[in-house]
């Protein structure tokens, strides 16, 4: 490449980033990026992550868990994922931190500090199920866009906060609520401050039940500012994006909440089924809500090796959104039989239950352990990946591990 | 406080960011200043430019791409907003990134991309083409080990 040529487009382009005009018209060169040097530190560091999860993007960060590391009942945060649509709010003062309570079902908006929502209101601790809706994405065929998420996208953790229902109760709401729908400090990727990355919510119904919560501890600590420090809003069983992070305001809707990421095909499925690949008009697009029946084998990693004589211990997690996993199986013949695991009652609703078998294999040679969960309703986890959409949602295909027996 | 940690971490990145702009842009005035008329060699290029442009085993090493034509205007347009990665972990058919594109410059402030669109699309399909995966995928293990316990 000419030097030249490179450095005077390099100084009309830094130039033009320092003055905010969009620099990137007309102008071939690769400086719209921060430098690698410069680029955010090490993730791991920066967020408390163990270094085996998994960088999907750097911006917005985004990083999952691998099965394996899902191991613990409860979620820590070193094993949580990460999923952003925007860039994470740089300062944030708690001590300024308000929320807002307003929309067109609310008569007089009320704004609350932290602490009057800390003092004034009942305090409650749940484990719940939190799942990116695009968990499993990277299976879909033909590829669906966005972050390629495998099986890591899915947490369940402590949240202790307040009832998102015992403080709009204090606010009064009218009867045409229909929706609430969050607002944050995460700011857009373009930097526009006019522009929000997200802003999502969920029916009345799910706004009102006892375990959604407007939390600001995770595992009995301030929640880490990744996952929504100092407040975040938390419906289990729904996709994560629901569960609004740095939330500032919730405004109670009298129509279904029309923030960014709600329309379109954003957290949104066919109604009707339709063929891989098939293009669907907006019109034909549906909200997903619960997350459907899914599992983990967490223990022992993929790809274990041991002699004839042992049997081996599996154990893992099981979840179903809204509902109840009501039993739980394992096949080591490709699905031609199933057994049945031990299966815990879940410590509150929305929390993920663990499983857990001791098989024995009947000669050496190469296996495959796939589990199946079936929900309180008889759903059970497809053995495929399920029907495609455009974004690739809801992938609750069996969880796999290859094991040779020696 | 830990979470105070992490905004001053963040904070922090962003100054040394505008101090290092401020400095590529000084050294890039007088750098166009010095050089406008004679045609030396001995251009004072700011080292992070030249490690942005290092490429080894057909790899752009500041951003993962593959260095082949169209790679610079894929670069330039594409990652000011999100990460390099966000592109290169997907596949697309051409009228799936059309479509991609036109969403983000519908939802997300991407500006007109002119010629550069259709120099960016083929970039990206022929360098990142879709592979079937069929209805389920061979199970991918990592690494085989002894299982003790």
């Amino acid at each position: 490449m000419n030097r030249r040529k490179f450095i005077t487009k390099g100084a009309v382009v830094s130039m033009a980033a320092l003055t905010g005009i969009e620099f990137v018209f007309g102008n071939n060169i690769p400086f719209g990026y921060t430098p690698l040097v410069f680029q955010q530190p090490d993730p791991f560091t920066l967020f408390n992550k163990d270094k085996r999860m998994s960088v999907l993007n750097n911006k917005p960060w985004n990083i999952e868990a691998k099965a394996h590391l899902l191991d613990d009942q409860v979620t820590p945060n070193k094993f949580m994922f990460i999923r952003n649509n925007g860039i994470i709010p740089e300062q944030i003062d708690t001590k300024k931190w308000t929320l807002t309570i307003d929309g067109e079902s609310v008569k007089i908006p009320i704004t609350f500090s932290l602490q009057d929502l800390k003092t004034k209101f009942k305090q409650y601790t749940y484990q719940l199920t939190l799942e990116c809706g695009g968990n499993g994405r990277s299976e879909f065929d033909p590829p669906a866009k966005g972050n390629q998420w495998t099986i890591g996208a899915v947490s369940c953790a402590n949240w202790t906060g307040v009832r998102l229902k015992d403080v709009l109760k204090e606010v009064g709401f009218s009867d045409d609520a229909v929706y609430v729908g969050y607002h944050a400090a995460d700011q857009h990727l373009s930097r526009n401050p006019k522009k929000e990355p997200i802003s999502r919510g969920a029916p009345m119904a799910k706004a009102l039940q006892d375990e959604t919560l407007l939390a600001f501890q995770m595992n009995g600590e301030d929640i880490p500012l990744a996952h929504g420090y100092p407040l975040r809003l938390v419906a289990g069983g729904w996709p994560a994006s629901v569960s609004g992070k740095w939330i500032n305001r919730i405004s109670v809707r009298n129509k279904i909440h029309d923030g960014p990421k709600m329309g379109g095909s954003s957290y949104r499925v066919p109604c009707k089924s339709v063929a891989p690949g098939e293009k669907v008009t907006d019109e034909d697009m549906c909200i997903i809500e619960s997350m459907p029946v899914k599992s983990l084998i967490t223990y022992p990693m993929s790809g274990a090796m041991l002699p004839i004589e042992r049997s081996l211990k599996i154990r893992g997690h099981a979840w179903a959104g809204e509902l109840e996993v009501h039993k739980m199986e394992y096949s080591i013949d490709f699905g031609s039989t199933w057994t049945t695991c031990n299966i815990d009652k879940p410590v509150n609703r929305l929390a993920w239950q663990h499983f857990n078998a001791n098989i024995t294999f009947p000669k050496v040679g190469y296996y495959e352990v796939w589990a199946r969960a079936t929900d309180s309703q008889g759903n059970s986890q497809p053995m495929l990946v399920p029907g495609w959409n455009p974004k690739g949602y809801l992938n609750n295909a069996c969880h796999r591990i290859a094991i040779k027996i020696t | 406080m830990e979470n105070e940690r992490i905004t001053k971490g963040i904070i922090g990145t962003y100054r040394v960011l505008i101090v290092l702009c401020v400095l590529i842009v000084i050294i890039s005035i007088v750098g166009l200043y010095f050089f406008e008329k004679k045609d030396s060699k001995f251009i004072a290029i700011p080292e992070e430019e030249i490690g942005q442009s290092e490429v080894a085993n057909g790899i752009h090493l500041a951003t993962g791409f593959i260095e082949a034509p169209g790679m610079q205007e894929t670069i330039a347009n594409c990652t000011t907003c999100h990460s390099s990665q966000l592109v290169i972990q997907n596949r697309m058919s051409k009228q799936a990134w059309h479509a991609t594109i036109d969403w983000m410059q519908e939802t997300q402030n991407l500006w007109p991309l002119g010629d550069n669109e259709e120099i960016i699309i083929d970039y990206l399909v022929k360098n990142y083409p879709s592979t079937k995966k069929g209805r389920r995928i061979k199970l991918q293990v990592e690494k085989w080990y002894e299982l003790t316990e």
